[in-house]
C-alpha cells in the first residue's frame, strides 16, 4: 500500500544489485554466483507464470462471462446497458463526491499533524502514529456498529440542543457526511504511511529552517517548499483513498446509503452479467487512475528537483553545509544506495 | 560469521542532534498542527469505538441501562463463537498461504533484472491489493461460481467444487492478500544489501547458509508483520463474503451485520456490539504484534 512511493524510488536502483556482482567478474565470488543463476531463472519463471495464471484467469473469465451467453453467441449488451442502467450515474457521482471530500479532509488533517510532529513536537510523534494506525485495529464492520449506535443515541439524547441539527445534517441522504467521516478514519493508516514515506525522504527541518531564515512565512513554507517535495506521496495517498472509497461497501450498505459498490450488489440480483461487467470496469478504471497518478508522481519527482532548486538556493546563505542536503534526500530513499548523506529521518 | 557484518552495515549518525535546542524552542507552538487530527480522531473514531465498548457491556431494560457481561458471554457461545473461530481460521490460513506465496513472487521480482517486470508487478499489486470487496466477489462468481466460465469448462461442479464454501473463500481472499504481501515484502527484499550476500559468499557461505543466518533473520520481522497484516485484512473483510456466500460460511462479520440489521432477532444490537468488541480485541492483539515488528524491520532495512 505505502509501497506506492517506494515503487517509483526503488525501481532504478534494484537491478543494480545483481549487476554489481556479475560485473566484478574477476573476483572469485562472482563465478559461482553466475553458475548458480541458471536455477533461479527456471524457479522465477515458474513462480511468475503461476501467479500470472492465478491473477489473469478470473479477469479473462469475467470478461468472457459478460460477453458470452451459451447458445446466443457473443454480444456486448452488458456493457452498453450500463450507462442507461437505473442508478448508475447517481451512485457513481455519489461515490466520486465522497471520495473527493474524503481525500481533501484526510490530507487537511494529516499533513499539518505530521509536519508539526517532525518540526517541533517530536514527543507527540508516537501519539500521532498510534492515532493514525488504530483504525487498522477496528474492522469497518465494528466501526459501523459503533457509528450506528451513535447515530441512534444522538437524536434521542440531544434533541433539545443545536447538536441535533448536526446529526441530521451528517445523515443527509444526498450527501451523507457521516460516510466521509467514516472513510477518513478508514483511510488514515494509508494516508499516514504514504506521507510518512514521503517525509522520510525530505529533510523537513532543514528545508523549513532554510526557508524561514530567508524570511518566508510558515504557511508559505508549507505550501511552496514542503508540499512540492511531498507531491508523489500526496498523490499516492489520494489514490489509495480514492480506491478505498470507490470500493467501500460495508459501512455504506449497513447505514443504508447507495454509493457505487452497494449499487453493484443491488443490480446483481437480476442483471448478473452487468454486475460483473461493472466490476471489471471498476478494476480497469482503478488501474488507469493508478497509472496516471504514478506518472504524475514521477513527473512531480523530477519537478521537485526544479522546485527544490529555489529551496537549495534558499539554504545557501544559511550554512555552507546545508545546501548539500537539499538534493541528497532524493537519492536517500532507495535502500542500499550510497547517498552522500544518510536518510535524514529514517531513525525513529 | 555472516552475522558479524550486520551491525556495521546500517551505520547512521544520529541526525539533528546539534539543532535539538532550536527544535525545542519552536515546539511551543507547532503541536497545534496536530490538533485537528486528534480532535477528529476523538470524535469520529473514539466516540463510535466507545459506544461499541459501552454497548457491549450494558443492556437496556425498560429505559434503564444495566452493566452486564451477558452480551459478551452470548457472543462467546454457540453460533456466535462458531463464527468467531470460523473467521480466525479462515484469516490465519489465508494469511499463511498469502505470506509464503507473496514472498516468493516478491523474491522473483526483486531478483529479476527487468525493470519493466518489476514495475508492472508492483503496479498490478497496488491495484489488486485494493481490489477486494464486491467487484472481486463478482469476478469470482463469473469465474468459479455455479455457472462460472472455468467451472463449466473444467466441469468443476461435478468434481464437488463450490465457490460458496470455506475453500472458495480461501481462493478469493488470496486474490487480494498475495498482492498485499508482495507490496509489503518487496521493499524489505530490496533492503537485503548485495554487500551482505557478497560478504557471506566471501566467507564461504552457501546460498542456504546465507538465507538461514542473514536473510531470514533480517526479513523475519517483515514476514511476521506481513502475516499479521494479511490476517487483519482477511479478518476484517466483509463485503466479499457478504456479496458471495451470504451466510453459508460462519463468519463473524456476517453475524454482526445480521444482528445489526435485526435479521435474526429484535434486540440483538448489543450482541452485535459485543461481537464487534471481540473483533476489536482480536485485531488489537494482532496489531500489537505488528507495529513493534514493523519498527524492528525499519531499523535494518532503511
Amino acid at each position: 500500500m505505502a509501497a506506492l512511493t517506494p515503487t517509483a524510488d526503488g525501481a532504478d536502483t534494484a537491478p543494480a544489485g545483481p549487476k554489481d556482482v556479475s560485473r566484478r567478474g574477476g573476483s572469485p565470488a562472482a563465478r559461482p554466483a553466475r553458475a548458480r543463476r541458471g536455477r533461479p531463472r527456471v524457479w522465477r519463471g515458474a513462480v511468475l507464470g503461476l501467479a500470472g495464471v492465478y491473477f489473469l484467469v478470473p479477469l479473462l473469465a469475467s470478461f468472457v462471462f459478460t460477453v458470452h451467453v451459451s447458445g446466443q453467441g457473443v454480444n456486448f449488451d452488458a456493457y452498453t446497458g450500463i450507462f442507461s442502467a437505473d442508478g448508475f450515474g447517481r451512485s457513481l457521482l455519489l461515490s466520486l463526491g465522497l471520495a473527493a471530500a474524503t481525500i481533501v479532509l484526510s490530507l487537511l488533517i494529516a499533513v499539518p499533524a505530521m509536519v508539526a510532529v517532525r518540526l517541533g513536537a517530536p514527543r507527540l510523534r508516537p501519539v500521532v502514529e498510534i492515532v493514525c494506525m488504530l483504525p487498522l485495529v477496528v474492522p469497518p464492520i465494528a466501526l459501523v456498529s459503533g457509528l450506528q449506535s451513535v447515530l441512534k443515541w444522538g437524536p434521542d439524547h440531544l434533541a433539545t440542543t443545536p447538536l441535533y441539527q448536526t446529526f441530521l445534517a451528517v445523515q443527509n441522504q444526498s450527501f451523507p457526511l457521516v460516510l466521509v467521516f467514516a472513510y477518513v478514519v478508514l483511510a488514515l493508516p494509508f494516508v499516514y504511511r504514504s506521507l510518512d514515506a514521503g517525509l522520510r525522504a525530505v529533510d523537513v527541518t532543514t528545508l523549513v529552517e532554510a526557508a524561514r531564515n530567508c524570511g518566508a512565512s510558515m504557511p508559505y513554507t508549507l505550501w511552496r517548499v514542503i508540499l512540492p517535495n511531498l507531491r508523489s506521496s500526496l498523490a499516492g495517498a489520494a489514490f489509495l483513498t480514492l480506491a478505498l472509497v470507490l470500493g467501500e461497501y460495508t459501512i455504506a450498505a449497513l447505514l443504508g446509503y447507495e454509493p457505487f459498490a452497494v449499487w453493484i450488489v443491488t443490480i446483481s440480483g437480476d442483471q448478473a452479467q452487468m454486475s460483473v461487467a461493472v466490476s471489471l470496469l471498476s478494476l480497469l478504471i482503478a488501474w488507469a487512475l493508478l497509472l496516471v497518478l504514478s506518472r504524475a508522481g514521477a513527473r512531480a519527482d523530477s519537478g521537485a528537483g526544479v522546485s527544490g532548486g529555489p529551496a537549495s538556493r534558499v539554504s545557501g546563505p544559511d550554512a555552507s553545509g546545508a545546501s548539500a542536503t537539499a538534493p541528497a534526500p532524493r537519492t536517500a530513499p532507495a535502500p542500499g544506495a550510497a547517498a552522500p548523506l544518510p536518510a535524514p529521518s529514517g531513525k525513529e | 560469521m555472516p552475522s558479524d557484518t550486520l551491525p556495521a552495515a546500517p551505520g547512521k549518525p544520529v541526525p539533528g542532534a546539534a539543532d535539538g535546542s532550536r527544535r525545542r524552542r519552536r515546539g511551543s507552538r507547532s503541536w497545534l498542527g496536530t490538533l485537528p487530527l486528534l480532535v477528529f480522531a476523538a470524535v469520529c473514531f473514539g466516540l463510535p469505538v466507545g459506544f461499541v465498548v459501552y454497548g457491549a457491556l450494558t443492556t437496556d431494560q425498560g429505559g434503564a441501562t444495566h452493566a452486564t457481561g451477558a452480551n459478551l458471554s452470548t457472543s462467546l457461545h454457540g453460533a456466535y463463537l462458531g463464527s468467531l473461530t470460523g473467521s480466525v481460521e479462515l484469516s490465519a490460513l489465508t494469511a499463511l498461504i498469502g505470506c509464503v506465496l507473496g514472498m516468493l513472487i516478491a523474491q522473483a521480482v526483486v531478483t529479476s533484472r527487468r525493470g519493466a517486470l518489476r514495475e508492472s508487478v508492483l503496479t498490478a499489486s497496488g491495484v489488486l491489493a485494493n481490489f477486494g470487496g464486491v467487484p472481486l466477489a463478482f469476478a469470482f462468481v463469473a469465474t468459479l461460481g455455479i455457472s462460472g466460465v472455468v467451472t463449466q469448462i473444467a466441469h468443476l461442479g461435478s468434481a464437488g467444487w463450490s465457490l460458496y464454501s470455506f475453500p472458495g473463500l480461501v481462493v478469493i481472499y488470496l486474490y487480494f492478500l498475495i498482492p498485499l504481501m508482495v507490496l509489503v515484502s518487496v521493499p524489505a527484499l530490496d533492503g537485503l544489501r548485495p554487500q551482505w550476500r557478497e560478504a557471506a559468499q566471501n566467507a564461504g557461505a552457501t546460498t542456504g547458509q546465507f538465507w538461514r543466518h542473514v536473510g531470514i533473520p533480517v526479513l523475519a520481522p517483515t514476514l511476521l508483520g506481513g502475516f499479521v497484516l494479511l490476517f487483519g485484512s482477511a479478518f476484517a473483510a466483509y463485503a466479499t463474503a457478504a456479496a458471495l456466500v451470504g451466510g453459508s460460511v460462519p463468519l463473524v462479520t456476517l453475524k454482526i451485520a445480521d444482528a445489526l440489521s435485526g435479521n435474526v432477532q429484535v434486540g440483538q444490537e448489543n450482541v452485535a456490539l459485543a461481537l464487534s468488541a471481540d473483533m476489536i480485541v482480536i485485531a488489537g492483539l494482532v496489531m500489537a504484534v505488528y507495529l513493534p515488528l514493523q519498527r524492528r524491520s525499519t531499523r535494518w532495512l532503511h
